[in-house]
């Protein structure tokens, strides 16, 4: 009986209200808007050469971005990822550049697949303190991570004493060669970042979506005191979180390094910003529970031509960041209505089923 | 049914209904309150009272109906708008900022100002102290109210309702966090108050203390008036029979059924309370498979606290649990869970239902587990399929389960509760207060699942401050009171006069102790 009232419903709701779908689509719109517009108005926009590069510029705030939806989906935020990119940075350009020394005239390398590995750990480990912190202390999500935010950059300008580790191009006899793959090296026409970019995002995606550790990130975002009584292990599912958050900032970290072939510790200052306007943008609610991968991803990417077509129309950077902060806004504004709407469109349709 | 009219009546509602999204909560209600006098309210949970009375005081407007004040009608827009009328009211649940002192509480909104120089801090202590010394309370006003044990709280809420001069004062089951004496100390200003000409509007319980300081008694009963008398006039009889009523609501009938073997067996259940002393006291109890087992309690009983024990939700309680013969060691709820154990929470939107997610997520939120392939893929063709028998068996009216689970009514929102912790297979089901804020027809939905469930060999405990209920359900009938579980009564021996007067054990025993 229920299967067969299904379908008619479902065609009401999407021909019931013109403007809730149009709302719905916002960000894709906003993103063909941006498109559009630079498209006109910036010269040499749409060549292959400009496409790509700003992809690549987009593709680092996007893996940031996924990393801080789900965080923001538990109900949580991460404040360190661009610290954590920085330190990660550092760690790569370290192993690569002086190894570890062992103090009793021993120098270790590693190989640049065991550096990449150690380098991700790295992130990892420092999402696991977060997540430690928030869940066995009982820090406050933003406090703990502002914490590590210092942190992390503080070790990272400690490792070289402020320094650039430059000229990451290594030893073939070390192995430690071929850093520059990840950063500047093509697959099939497209960079190595926008290839590890679409196997992240559709991990993400599936986790989210597949998974019963993603049905569990929603149900802690959207009440973590039911998702407890249901037997979901809330603290497991935070760590995984702020983990995989690291995680992220620590291949942005490495991709970074490698486009510059160089590690500087100031390296990703205030990136955690543009994480949080990425996924705010793409639909995900700052108050939990709600949000998709995919709408991070095109979120990140309406920044991330915003900020470059703007470059490329030579207006001020000053400009851009008041035109960036009143697209935020508008977006958050819009998704509030929109909630309006939907749920006004719900009661009615109940209401008219009787 | 027509009010009576005389001049002593100070407020009128006549013809009141209120209706919330799939509820009606107040029917038709004409209700007098009385200056100078206690009009006493009563009535199960849910009957309405406190719509009834979130009505007078402003928080909540009529669907229909008049409020007259002095026999003008009057709209109140807000709770500042009823103030203003000399409506004060005391809320069940303390309406209180934990974060300031008792005196910044009580004068909240109506500060006293210094002109362009601020606060008057020491006027407001001053004055904050004339009330609370009024009271008895022997509280500083410059304390912080989180620092307050719960029942000094209630005082300075009924100091914040004195405060305001107020005509009509209404208190929301007043007593149900005050000690013997302090509740003394309470009918000494509710006396002192009536001699004023306030007429006071009393919510509780509590049988013996409305007998005991009531002038006029109103009866509730879903949503409806069912009587109305003087108290001098009658007896806790007569308010049982009108509470529950002649008409006996849809309850299935129990199916014989062979009880099973011993399902469920808890030993000296323990949980400290923050303020000192037991909210569970030494609970023993053992649950055959396929028995229903009726917890009955007044609120505070610690009958909710008692299921979250068993679920593992305080870490700090104490005892023995045993599910099928088997002691349960591990003290997470997701273990728990898989040893068979399940909880139909009471706060269904707190602890039930994760409102963001879909009809269909939810229902199956606590058992993912059963619809994983290769260890992390959930099947979608098993998930439906199990989602589709839990609507079809639960009959639950989900238009379509995709979409947000607060898009149906409050019955069928407690559907998707009950299965989801179903799908869970238990053994063991615990249904704290299942059938709280919902209707009738939905009530004798869950009800007709409880019994159906119990035939199938689950061991049933469900909590309730329903007599009817309890006496229409259960097997046997266990009553807990301020922590303790009084008695455990058979199906076959019990009384509803039995009940009630063992709910009132555990606070008895602690007057007696204070005297």
């Amino acid at each position: 009986m229920t299967t067969a009232t299904t379908t008619p419903d479902a065609t009401d709701v999407s021909s019931g209200s013109v403007l809730l779908t149009l709302m719905k689509l916002r960000t894709f719109i906003a993103l063909f808007a941006v498109i559009a517009f630079f498209s006109i108005f910036a010269p040499n926009f749409l060549s292959t050469a400009n496409i790509i590069l700003m992809s690549k510029h987009v593709a680092l705030n996007a893996f940031l971005a996924m990393g801080m939806t789900f965080v923001i989906i538990t109900g949580g935020i991460d404040l360190s990822v661009g610290s954590i990119v920085g330190l990660c940075g550092m760690v790569a350009g370290g192993l690569i550049l002086n190894g570890i020394d062992l103090q009793f005239g021993f120098t270790v390398y590693f190989n640049i697949v065991e550096v990449c590995l150690i380098t991700l750990a790295v992130g990892v480990a420092i999402g696991a303190i977060n997540g430690l912190l928030i869940t066995k202390l009982n820090v406050a999500p933003f406090i703990a991570t502002l914490g590590t935010l210092y942190v992390a950059r503080g070790f990272a300008l400690l490792s070289s004493d402020g320094q650039t580790f430059p000229n990451l191009v290594g030893k073939p006899e070390l192995a430690t060669t071929g850093f520059a793959f990840l950063g500047s090296g093509r697959v099939l026409g497209l960079p190595v970042s926008i290839w590890i970019l679409i196997v992240v995002a559709l991990a993400a995606a599936y986790v989210a979506k597949y998974t019963p550790i993603g049905r569990h990130i929603f149900a802690v975002g959207g009440n973590e005191r039911a998702a407890r009584m249901s037997g979901i292990r809330v603290d497991r599912v935070k760590m995984f979180v702020y983990m995989f958050s690291g995680f992220c900032a620590a291949i942005v970290g490495l991709v970074i390094s490698s486009e510059l072939m160089a590690s500087h510790p100031a390296t990703g200052n205030s990136f955690e910003l543009n994480a949080i306007a990425a996924a705010v943008l793409g639909g995900t609610s700052m108050s939990g529970g709600r949000g998709t991968i995919g709408g991070t991803i095109i979120g990140a990417f309406v920044i991330g031509i915003l900020s470059d077509g703007l470059v490329m129309m030579g207006i001020s950077s000053f400009w851009q960041m008041v035109i960036k902060g009143i697209v935020i806004i508008v977006a958050v504004v819009v998704d509030q209505a929109q909630r309006r709407l939907q749920q006004q469109v719900t009661l009615m349709q109940l209401a008219k089923k009787g | 049914m027509h009010p009576i009219e005389d001049e002593t009546c100070v407020l009128r509602l006549e013809d009141v209904t209120k209706v919330y999204s799939g509820i009606v909560a107040v029917r038709h209600a004409n209700l007098a309150l009385r200056r100078g006098a206690v009009n006493v309210l009563v009535g199960e949970n849910g009957a309405g009272k406190s719509t009834l009375m979130r009505i007078i005081a402003g928080v909540e407007k009529p669907s229909l109906g008049r409020i007259l004040i002095d026999g003008r009608e009057v709209e109140f827009l807000s709770p500042a708008d009823a103030q203003r009328h000399g409506i004060g009211m005391v809320f069940q649940e303390l309406n209180l900022f934990g974060n300031l002192s008792v005196a910044e509480n009580i004068f909240a909104t109506r500060e006293i100002m210094r002109g362009v120089r601020g606060i008057d801090h020491r006027a407001q202590v001053e004055k904050a102290n004339h009330f609370l010394d009024k009271l008895d309370a022997g509280i500083n006003a410059e304390t912080l109210v989180e620092d307050l044990p719960i029942g000094q709280q209630q005082l300075v809420e009924i100091a914040k309702a004195i405060s305001l001069d107020t005509r009509i004062l209404i208190l929301d089951e007043p007593t149900s966090a005050l000690s013997a004496a302090e509740v003394d100390v309470l009918f000494k200003v509710i006396g002192e108050l009536k001699a004023q000409g306030v007429a006071i509007v009393y919510i509780s319980h509590r049988l013996e203390e409305l007998m005991r300081i009531g002038d006029y008694i109103t009866v509730l009963r879903d949503g409806q008036i069912t009587g109305h008398a003087m108290v001098r006039d009658i007896d806790t009889k007569w308010i049982v029979r009108s509470m529950i009523g002649s008409d006996a609501k849809d309850f299935a009938k129990s199916i014989d059924h062979r009880l099973g073997e011993e399902m469920f067996r808890v030993e000296d259940i323990c949980l400290p309370r923050k303020t000192g002393g037991l909210a569970v006291d030494h609970v023993s109890i053992s649950v055959r498979a396929g028995e229903v087992l009726g917890i009955y309690g007044l609120m505070g009983a610690g009958r909710s606290e008692f299921f979250e024990c068993v679920m593992g939700q305080h870490a700090h309680s104490t005892g023995s649990i045993r599910v099928g013969g088997v002691e349960v060691a591990d003290r997470d709820t997701s273990r728990r869970i898989r040893e068979g154990l399940a909880l139909i929470p009471e706060d269904r939107q707190r602890e039930g239902l994760v409102q963001a997610l879909s009809i269909a997520s939810n229902l199956t939120l606590a058992s993912l587990d059963r619809f994983v392939r290769f260890g992390f893929h959930i099947a979608g063709e098993r998930e439906q399929s199990a989602i589709q028998s839990a609507i079809r068996d639960l009959s639950i009216k989900a238009p379509n389960p995709d979409f947000e689970v607060t898009s149906m009514s409050g019955g069928n929102q407690q559907k998707v509760v009950i299965g989801k912790a179903l799908m869970t297979e238990p053994k063991v089901l615990l249904m704290d207060e299942p059938s709280r804020g919902i209707d009738v027809g939905a009530k004798a939905d869950v009800f007709r699942t409880m019994r159906r469930l119990a035939g199938e060999g689950l061991a049933i405990l469900f909590s309730t401050s329903d007599l009817e209920e309890v006496m229409a359900l259960s097997d046997r009938i266990a009553v807990m009171s301020n922590g303790r579980l009084v008695s455990v009564i058979d199906r076959k021996d019990a009384t509803e006069e039995m009940i009630v007067k063992a709910s009132a054990e555990g606070h008895k025993t602690t007057r007696e102790l204070a005297q």
